[in-house]
């Protein structure tokens, strides 16, 4: 008999959207088991778990799939209540979400866009992530991370920008994250990187770059597969 | 901004986005003052409340506003949580009706807009898409009454406001939402016989008349 974990995570080692989901495994001291998947070659069990997206992260739970990185935030969360990631109060949820859509749907649509484009486009895309970026440092005036004290589940969600933004940036040849234009984001950054879940969970970061050029040489999203 | 006791919602009468925060505000029984926006002009208040999207809906609770509609609803529904309750209280059962709420809110209007905006084989290419993505939602739905199962719920409320807008994809599309959704079709009349959908709803000819002042401005029609 195969011993069976409890909770299963299919994940792509470069995948900011995965990383998140482990920083929240981990923050709570969920065991896990960690599967390993090519994006290019996807096994029959990620598609099964994802029919619809097919797409990592996938958490298994007692044998049962939650997709979309958002989504199993909330669900680890719910389900594993000590050492809470969301706050209690309606107001402060509903802006927790708010910024979680904003930097994981908008500023990634502008860095996506800066990083694959040239010219016009990418100028514009690197204007427009600078204004969201703007917005992001005032969020952060007077607050040591997005959640408050300590990290929660914002943080986790603008945890791409604290590594991905960087890597993609050197990558594609563009600068929007200026320290000394956005400085409370710059701290928060550097605050960030510093927990012990988040540092001793990143990508190598070489070998990310590396990642983030061959895949810009390929030209398309449609490469790869990840939320 | 004024810090007063009291519900206030932002919005603009053709929305799906706003519909949706109607529908919940409605199925809650909750008391609030409706403020049409005028999208050409916004508000001082619109851009206060959402300076980061300047856009509508916003709910805006003693004071303190919330911002897009998928977050406003779960507010809703987290706030006047004794009556109705729109979320699955199970969290895997929670966790698929955000999966699908995110599922329609990702691809229904997207797909929707390229529909109206776009001619030829792009516009071919959108129904094609659109019916797939139509298909996926009837096999979601399956033989329960609602997306929520035997109660009206969350996706239901994500994904009914879109109902006027059917009558705009079929006739630009050229197909019938029936012939290739039927199952979704006799939901849509369910769903219509509540009172929190029949007192939003509003004739799909009308959305059909602002889909082509869309499309003149836009320089499509």
């Amino acid at each position: 008999m195969v011993a069976s974990y409890e909770v299963r995570l299919f994940g792509m080692w470069a995948s900011p959207a995965v990383r998140r989901v482990e920083w929240a495994l981990q923050l709570k001291g969920i065991e896990y088991e960690y599967i390993e998947e090519d994006l290019s070659n996807k096994s029959s069990s990620l598609l099964e778990y994802n029919p619809i997206n097919k797409q990592v992260p996938v958490l298994v739970h007692d044998g049962k799939p939650i997709v979309e990185s958002l989504v199993i935030l909330e669900y680890i969360d719910e389900t594993w209540k000590d050492k809470p990631i969301l706050p209690v109060d309606p107001h402060e949820r509903a802006k927790a979400r708010f910024w979680a859509t904003f930097v994981d749907v908008k500023c990634r649509e502008e860095a996506r866009k800066a990083f694959h484009m040239e010219g016009e486009e990418k100028e514009n895309s690197i204007e427009n992530l600078q204004v969201q970026l703007k917005a992001l440092d005032e969020e952060l005036e007077g607050k040591k991370f997005f959640s408050g004290d300590h990290i929660g589940y914002t943080d986790l969600v603008v945890g791409w920008m604290a590594f991905w933004l960087g890597v993609a940036e050197e990558a594609a040849g563009f600068k929007a994250n200026h320290e000394a234009k956005f400085p409370h984001f710059a701290r928060w950054i550097k605050d960030f990187l510093q927990e012990p879940v988040i540092k001793e969970n990143l990508p190598p970061r070489e070998k990310t770059v590396e990642f983030f050029c061959a895949f810009r040489q390929l030209g398309g999203c449609g490469k790869m597969n990840q939320k | 901004m004024a810090s007063e006791k009291g519900v206030t919602l932002l919005d603009f009468w053709v929305s799906p986005f706003g519909q949706r925060a109607r529908i919940a505000l409605a199925e809650k029984g909750v008391h609030y003052e409706y403020k049409e926006q005028n999208l050409a002009e916004k508000s001082d208040l619109l851009l206060k409340s959402n300076p980061v999207y300047k856009k509508i809906p916003v709910l805006i609770h003693d004071g303190k506003p919330v911002c897009e509609s998928l977050i406003i609803v779960q507010y809703i529904d987290e706030v006047w949580s004794d009556k109705s309750p729109l979320l699955p209280s199970d969290p895997y059962q929670k966790a698929q009706a955000r999966f699908w709420a995110d599922f329609v809110d990702k691809k229904v209007f997207d797909c929707g807009t390229r529909l109206w905006k776009l001619k030829g084989e792009e516009q071919e290419a959108a129904k094609k898409e659109m019916i797939e993505i139509l298909q996926l939602l009837e096999a979601q739905l399956g033989d329960k009454k609602y997306f929520g199962g035997d109660t009206f719920g969350y996706v239901d409320v994500a994904f009914i406001p879109f109902n006027n807008w059917f009558y705009s994809y079929e006739t630009l599309g050229n197909f019938s939402i029936e012939a290739v959704a039927p199952t979704l079709v006799e939901w849509v009349e369910r769903c219509k016989e509540r009172e929190s959908v029949a007192k939003t709803i509003y004739d799909p000819k009308k959305v059909y008349e602002f889909v082509g002042y869309l499309q003149k401005k836009f320089g499509v029609a």
